[in-house]
């Protein structure tokens, strides 16, 4: 398999970075590199093989519904790069 | 089946169409922390507020999962009676939005905690059951404001985090008025065990809803559209009726449905294509490493099955059994848990003497008006259950008539005040002691000489006049069946 | 006293209960050294001034029943630390100070510790030479220009050259083993689960571990015992009785059953692995163990397993740096263009790359052959390990399969820079602790490390069994300050 130039695109949109034609031929030759190696895997015969969830063998824990959170709304926006006392401020979102 | 009356078609020349439809519930969990956070979850408070450093995605920060928002989606998977699945996992659903600090939704995708149920519809014209597909947990998204400034978007996390149940449904609904009975069914069984509040104004409860049309008699499904986040029953019908009519118009000019994302326009009452959100639709989701399985055992699915208050459908059939309603009345007084408890609570306080139909033409008639008038909701009726289980016995027991009861009544909406103690300050007890109401009316024969001969003659109309006449001589208090009697015999 | 700084942690902390050091004496002659020692590029902020005044305020009422009494220490910049810069060795979070403090190094503190500075580390914990952080390389003190591997990088750097006495990293695929065998020091990936993730800049939630690395195993134990604990705050973190590993640290390991996995012997290998490898067969044996060549037969199969499941997890753990909350920014028109070019100049090449590589792999269509496949594939790697531990109590092998190589070498071939990993990645795709001891030098006095590998949550073991070879061994790491001008 190979992945093309279209392919890079769409998954540079799909992760939100930008790439220009040079990055994206740079990227492309990386990645194939990367694939090639990947392909290894399909050597494995897997169809019985149930997919791993995860290697902590233990249950998840619940814990009770109690409030414990103040307002922090102070030191939540303090590392904001667009100060606002009360919101986060982004560019206008175009629907 | 019969055919049915209320059958939703859309006709155009020769042509008949059917409309299917399926909703995607997300009811709000009643906790009073989120679910992966301890942040509150009141509605209204200051933007931003109630945002912890989980709910804002900083570096590091994990989440840990609510047990009661757990219980609540089980709950609620009782109540669809539903299957409960022991085992189900959390998948990251990965998009970038301002509002979605993570820049994925926790949600359940392949294994959600509820599996298949269903629930029952009264309809006009009989029952109809409406297949559940799932129901699953998943993480609500903060709040974009785009009104503030022209050039940006300003954005309050507060929702961000709090729990949502998915409920979906198959695609069973057939018309606006289906749509509007499941909705409401839904919210009258997550009201009555306490898992949501269904507070639609303010966002406790929205669909997405997914339309799609097919000629009448056709088995195959067409192609849907999906409208997105629409936040009240009567938009939801609105929108349904103008997307199947659009759907229709373009298979009947010989064109073909897109599947896509819709929203409704509320103002334009119109469903408009979301094309900007389709190319960026591949969710990649995978279970999340953060968290591991959620798995719970038989005793902790049938511990909140033992705490499972009675339902709508059990309630209605109670009410018709043991009390002898009509399934009219029963649905009326079932539909909401608070109407549901307040009935209950007034044939409790009647004692042991009632008339249970009396209380519910009370309940339903003025009571019902009055909350209607002044926009309250029956949690908050000026007049407890209590005093009005008091004034329908006062009735029952002859101490007052109907009429004067409507008198009390007015009286007793001031502060909830004892009926009994209004009769009695203000005299409006019934006159029900025969000697005295034969003088009274041996007199009013008297000044009505001409009148009592007439009606001896055949005219019968005057009874009326008579009784009347009794009533008003003795301001109202007279007890009408013992005038009536007493008028029968003398005339 | 002058040679504070060649001093193990047991002996500072020895020195400063006995009050024949004071934490100010400890702090001050670190800050000396790592002042001395910029051109190694081992911290991204210095925390010195704050780091003195915490030692003079502890020395006015030191508390000498903790375990790290006054000691200093400089961390990965990894952890998460409250009003200290935390950036993951990226632009994107340059200027972000942390409101919170990680669990880890919360722990740390309150045994007694002081925070000397951050240290360097490749961006978001992607690479195996510390060359992919923002902040610039991170020179090895064994060489000139020779890097001390990675992610760790800073924090080997650092704990070899004496800038600190012991250090944390973070161990996603070998991140704390192949620098401490680069670096010729000790480090410990503990069993996933044992030390809670909270408050670490994320990479990959399922491999993620913090570890302790130091100069030599007592330390090493120490630093365990002090950082592992269950966390409520961390879902996956596992609540299992842990040992006080450095009181019960033994070199008895008379017994014991070593298995030696005939996959680690790998095409290309130099002579000088296979060879210190079999020294290593001596030593567990010399010590009373015995060893069994065991099977371990996915080995082959975990790197390109890594390189799906770690990069997947990634491309969404990476989602948040969006520039809406917290870190840089870029100027954009809209919405998607401000992420776009906050994400494109925020993150580095390397940061890039394994975002795609990992977006690519979940994106429909690919799911079922990449992802899907790869979870299997894990499965049947820990399948192999769990059949091993039926007939031993640890596994050896080399931890890397070269010594520390120039900077620069091997920056242009991903693939070749990702076979860095080969025997660490396994450890973490099961979830088992591993730890890197330094066993010998190369021909060129690089030195060289063995791995241990033990069952999940056996660190004594494992422990107890480096601290026994580590007396066999006795390595002494060639260094001659050549930094030091």
């Amino acid at each position: 398999m190979s992945i093309d130039l279209k392919t890079i695109k769409h998954i540079s949109k799909l992760s939100r970075i930008s790439v220009d034609e040079k990055k994206a031929e740079k990227l492309a030759v990386d990645l194939n590199s990367i694939f090639e190696f990947i392909e290894k895997l399909n050597e494995l015969k897997t169809d019985n093989v149930k997919p791993l969830t995860s290697v902590a063998e233990t249950t998840l824990k619940l814990r009770p519904d109690e409030v414990k959170s103040k307002n922090i709304r102070e030191q939540i926006v303090k590392n904001s790069p667009q100060d606002n006392e009360d919101y986060f401020v982004v560019p206008k979102v175009i629907e | 089946m019969s055919k049915k009356t209320s059958e939703y078609l859309i006709n155009r020349k020769d042509n008949q169409y059917e409309v299917v439809i399926g909703l995607e519930v997300h009811a709000q969990v009643l906790s009073e922390s989120k679910l992966f956070s301890t942040s509150a979850t009141k509605f209204g408070a200051e933007p931003n507020t109630q945002v912890s450093l989980v709910d804002a995605a900083f570096p590091g920060m994990l989440p840990v999962i609510n047990e009661f928002c757990v219980k609540q989606a089980i709950k609620t998977g009782i109540g669809l009676n539903a299957k409960i699945n022991k085992r189900s996992v959390f998948d990251r659903k990965n998009y970038f939005y301002a509002d979605l600090p993570q820049g994925y939704q926790i949600s359940q995708f392949k294994d959600p905690i509820v599996g298949e149920g269903k629930v029952i519809l009264d309809m006009p014209d009989g029952q109809k059951e409406i297949g559940i597909e799932r129901l699953h947990l998943e993480q609500d998204a903060g709040k974009s404001i785009h009104d503030i400034d022209p050039q940006n978007t300003f954005v309050d996390l507060n929702r961000s985090g709090v729990a949502l149940m998915e409920i979906v449904s198959k695609p069973d609904l057939r018309s606006p008025d289906e749509v509007s009975a499941y909705i409401k069914k839904l919210r009258s069984i997550m009201r009555y065990l306490g898992t949501c509040d269904g507070n639609m104004q303010e966002g406790s409860l929205r669909a997405d809803v997914n339309v799609s049309v097919r000629p009448k008699g056709s088995k195959e499904f067409g192609t849907r559209c999906e409208i997105k986040n629409v936040n009240s029953i009567k938009f939801m019908q609105m929108a349904i009726e103008y997307e199947a009519n659009r759907q229709v118009d373009m298979i009947e000019e010989g064109g073909s449905i897109d599947q896509e994302t819709r929203l409704f326009d509320t103002k334009k009452n119109e469903t408009r294509s979301m094309r900007s959100k389709e190319d960026a639709h591949d969710y990649r989701y995978f279970p999340d490493p953060d968290l591991l399985p959620l798995e719970v055992s038989d005793e902790f699915i049938n511990d909140l099955k033992n705490d499972i208050p009675e339902l709508p459908d059990d309630k209605k059939k109670r009410f018709i059994d043991e009390f002898k309603l009509s399934p009219y009345e029963a649905t009326i007084l079932i539909s909401d848990i608070d109407t549901a408890k307040y009935f209950e609570e007034v044939v409790a306080k009647m004692g042991k003497n009632k008339d249970i139909k009396l209380a519910v033409n009370w309940i339903t008639g003025e009571l019902f008006a009055v909350l209607n008038n002044k926009n309250l909701e029956i949690s908050e009726s000026p007049i407890s259950a209590k005093n009005l289980a008091i004034l329908v016995n006062l009735i029952k027991n002859g101490t007052i008539s109907g009429k004067i009861a409507k008198t009390v009544f007015e009286l007793m909406l001031d502060g909830n005040k004892d009926p009994q103690k209004i009769v009695e300050e203000k005299g409006l007890k019934q006159q029900s002691d025969p000697k005295a109401l034969e003088a009274l009316i041996d007199k009013i024969i008297n000044d009505n000489r001409e009148k009592a001969i007439e009606y001896k003659q055949g005219k019968e109309k005057l009874f009326g006049f008579f009784v009347g006449q009794a009533m008003k001589a003795s301001g109202g208090k007279a007890n009408p069946q013992l005038i009536n009697e007493i008028l029968k015999k003398k005339l | 006293m002058s040679d504070i700084t060649k001093q193990s942690l047991t002996e500072l902390v020895e020195n400063i209960k006995d009050k024949k050091l004071s934490s100010t004496e400890v702090t001050k002659a670190f800050i000396d050294r790592s002042e001395k020692s910029k051109e190694l590029n081992a911290y991204i902020t210095e925390d010195f001034t704050s780091a003195l005044n915490k030692a003079k305020k502890f020395d006015q009422k030191p508390n000498l029943d903790l375990k790290l009494p006054g000691v200093p220490i400089a961390v990965k910049d990894l952890f998460c630390t409250k009003d200290v810069k935390t950036t993951a060795g990226s632009k994107i979070l340059n200027n972000f100070v942390p409101t919170y403090e990680s669990t880890v190094t919360d722990n740390i503190w309150k045994e007694g510790s002081i925070l000397l500075g951050k240290l360097n580390c490749d961006e978001f914990a992607m690479g195996s030479s510390n060359e992919t952080s923002f902040f610039g390389n991170v020179q090895n003190p064994i060489d000139k220009d020779l890097v001390p591997g990675g992610s760790s990088g800073g924090s080997a750097s650092a704990v070899a050259g004496q800038l600190t006495p012991i250090t944390i990293g973070t161990d996603t695929g070998g991140s704390i083993r192949q620098p401490a065998s680069f670096t010729g020091t000790v480090g410990l990936k503990p069993t996933y689960g044992s030390c809670s993730r909270y408050g670490i800049v994320a990479f990959a939630s399922s491999l993620d571990q913090a570890g302790p690395m130091a100069q030599n195993v007592k330390d090493c134990a120490l630093l365990q015992e002090v950082i592992s604990s269950y966390d409520p705050k961390d879902s996956t973190s596992i609540d299992f009785k842990r040992n006080q590993y450095s009181k019960e640290l033994t070199n008895n390991i008379k017994g014991k059953k070593i298995g030696i996995p005939k996959e680690y012997r790998v095409d290309g290998m130099p002579k000088e692995i296979e060879d210190l490898w079999q020294k290593g067969i001596q030593y567990v044996k010399d010590c009373g163990a015995e060893t069994i060549d065991i099977s371990l037969p996915h080995t082959s199969y975990a790197l390109p397993t890594y390189y799906i499941v770690a990069p997947a997890e990634a491309s969404s753990n990476l989602a948040r740096y969006d520039g809406v909350k917290y870190g840089f920014r870029a100027k954009g028109e809209n919405l998607i263009d401000m992420y776009e070019k906050t994400r494109s100049e925020g993150f580095g090449a390397e940061v890039q790359r394994r975002i795609m590589i990992g977006t690519y792999v979940l994106s429909s269509g690919y799911y079922d052959a990449y992802y899907l496949k790869a979870q299997k594939v894990r499965k049947l790697i820990k399948n192999d390990f769990d059949e091993a531990y039926k007939k031993v109590d640890a596994i050896l092998t080399p931890s890397t399969p070269s010594s520390a190589f120039k900077i620069g070498e091997k920056t242009n071939d991903p693939v070749s820079m990702y076979l860095n990993d080969i025997f660490t990645v396994p450890v973490n795709l099961a979830g088992l602790p591993g730890i890197s001891i330094p066993a010998g030098h190369d021909s060129r006095g690089y030195p060289l490390g063995l791995q241990i590998i033990g069952k999940a949550f056996d660190e004594q073991n494992i422990l107890n069994i480096a601290y026994a070879m580590e007396e066999k061994i006795n390595f002494k790491n060639k260094i001659t300050d050549w930094w030091i001008k």
